[in-house]
């Protein structure tokens, strides 16, 4: 199609300053990174024995843990549910049902973290209170996160579902197979690879989550060694000291940012693979 | 397909039945929840009147101008950019060319980010490299930062849904690229563009961690774009976890966002209605 160089340039333009822009978040968080790395150490993050940024100390290795700890809880709560919720609407469910529930789920996955994180706090925190002291807790944590991305997760598996082959489904019929057999033998092995992945994104999203975390967690730097005790996450340590934070204790701050980045990008990067070999 | 009257069978169809039961419970409740205690501040007072002693009592007025400047900002940036980047990816570059490629890895990462990341990247970038300060300037131009991939993948795929024969039509009758998406593509478009506007407002209106320390907390009114302002969802946050006896404050703001974000997502489905219609596609977003 016919041309002018000033088009031309504008859509280049648009496009690059993406790339610009992903480039800018990495320099600066590296940038900001390297100071610390360079007067502290690679391996003080590691193997100071707390966190004190006053006091010159900088473990992140509890705030570490306890993004993982988290992160895995919540998944391994929400996938199960979101698979079936997401079986139950495109298998099981009257149609007018499923697009009801659809719908919810729709809405839901637009609901602030920070409403999830309000209603953690003055609903749930005082129920797992009166359980064990004092409520504001990994397992809060979890059950919030897990809330927060259910919605998720059953909008991408029931996505998913939509690219098994029709004939397959056909087949199933024209062989008598009972509906559970159908499912269990052919759906969910055909759309194995895409199911995946998309549970894999909802990771990221439970991994990069600040709000919802920060208000029901407890936020006290520690190991946890039981589900209600206190833990605090690397993003809610960001977003809880970067206001005051000077000097090394800013720097340490962006290190942790560094972390959750590389791991997102990571994450990202191992979806793209999946979603490539995913018609083989 | 049969539903045998196997044991295996329907013990499935009972489990998937409770786990879709459990799964409306549990978030029906948290609305009734906050829709329980927000209502018990809520009135047209409250919309309108400003904050008073730390929140506790007054209104959110002042915040909801903050939040719509903070929104006319990031849209502003997001919009022609954001319009840009998709006319490259879908109508300038081939699908699977090294450009597309790597501009589509880029929007993937990005999108991915989380938003805690975007906020240290805007503290630095925005409020101190460029000196905007915690100011409505800095929070809306990270904002932007963050709904840009989400509003550039909508738009590339409504671009995509137009049909190739529009695209020939055009080329025989020698109309220029722009010529081409000014008057022939963009209009096409635009049931999808809009739903994607409306949806990447309704992730701005939602976000709380990027504007932490780039908008920052001032409740006044903002006069200019370089003072800062609260939005409602940091508003929540703050009446929440910082200020005692904020909690019903904190529902009643809650309650505000939700009807608005319903409100939009509302707005979304109708358009995207408009767009099937139009061209039969089957799913946008």
């Amino acid at each position: 199609m016919r041309t002018s160089r000033a088009t031309t340039l504008t859509l280049q333009l648009g496009a690059a300053l993406v790339v610009l822009l992903l480039g800018l978040i990495f320099v600066f968080l590296v940038q900001k990174s390297l100071p610390f790395f360079m007067s502290e150490g690679l391996a003080r993050p590691f193997t100071d024995s707390l966190w004190n940024p006053s006091g010159g100390q900088y473990n992140l290795v509890p705030m570490i843990a306890g993004s993982l700890l988290v992160t895995l809880g919540s998944v391994l709560l929400a996938a199960p549910m979101g698979i079936m919720v997401a079986i139950f609407a495109r298998y099981y469910s009257p149609p007018m049902l499923a697009k009801f529930y659809i719908g919810v789920m729709e809405l839901l996955s637009g609901i602030p973290s920070v409403v999830y994180g309000l209603w953690g706090l003055v609903y749930l925190v005082p129920v797992i209170n009166r359980i064990a002291a004092p409520g504001a807790s990994i397992l809060a944590a979890i059950l919030v996160l897990a809330l927060m991305i259910l919605p998720l997760v059953v909008l991408s598996v029931h996505a998913s579902f939509e690219h098994v082959p029709a004939h397959w489904i056909k087949s199933a019929v024209a062989l008598n197979l009972s509906r559970w057999g159908m499912i269990s033998k052919i759906i969910l092995p055909g759309a194995k690879k895409s199911i995946v992945a998309g549970i894999t994104l909802q990771v990221g999203r439970a991994l990069g989550e600040t709000m919802a975390v920060l208000m029901v967690a407890g936020n006290i730097v520690q190991i946890p060694h039981s589900l209600f005790e206190p833990v605090r996450v690397l993003t809610a340590n960001i977003a809880m000291e970067m206001g005051y934070a000077t000097g090394t204790h800013m720097q340490a701050l962006f290190v942790s940012g560094l972390i959750i980045l590389l791991l997102t990008c990571g994450l990202v990067i191992l979806v793209t693979r999946l979603k490539a070999t995913q018609y083989e | 397909m049969s539903d045998h009257p196997s044991f295996k069978n329907s013990l499935m169809k009972c489990l998937f039945w409770v786990a879709a039961l459990v799964a409306i419970i549990i978030p029906l409740m948290m609305m009734w929840d906050i829709l329980n205690t927000g209502l018990a501040r809520f009135s047209l007072g409250f919309l309108l009147s400003a904050p008073e002693d730390a929140g506790r009592s007054g209104g959110i007025g002042t915040l909801l101008v903050s939040t719509a400047w903070i929104l006319a900002i990031c849209m502003m940036v997001t919009l022609p950019l954001g319009v840009s980047c998709a006319l490259y990816l879908s109508e300038f570059v081939q699908m699977n060319s090294a450009g597309a490629r790597w501009t589509g890895y880029c929007l993937d990462i990005l999108s991915g980010v989380p938003s805690i990341v975007f906020g240290l990247f805007g503290y630095l970038f925005f409020a101190q490299i460029l000196g905007f300060g915690f100011s409505i300037l800095s929070g809306g131009l990270t904002l932007a930062c963050m709904v840009l991939p989400i509003f550039i993948r909508l738009t590339e795929q409504s671009l995509r849904s137009v049909p190739l024969s529009y695209r020939k039509a055009a080329v025989a009758l020698n109309i220029s690229l722009s010529g081409y998406i000014v008057k022939i593509l963009l209009p096409a478009a635009a049931p999808g563009i809009i739903a994607g506007t409306i949806i990447s407002i309704g992730r701005a209106l939602a976000e709380t961690a990027v504007l932490i320390f780039t908008a920052g907390y001032v409740t006044r009114m903002p006069t200019s774009v370089y003072d800062s302002g609260r939005t409602l969802s940091v508003h929540i946050y703050d009446m929440a976890m910082n200020v005692p006896g904020g909690t019903e404050t904190a529902s009643a703001t809650a309650l505000v966002l939700v009807i608005v974000l319903v409100g939009l997502n509302l707005i979304v489905r109708k358009f995207i209605q408009r767009w099937q219609y139009r061209y039969h596609q089957t799913h946008l977003i």
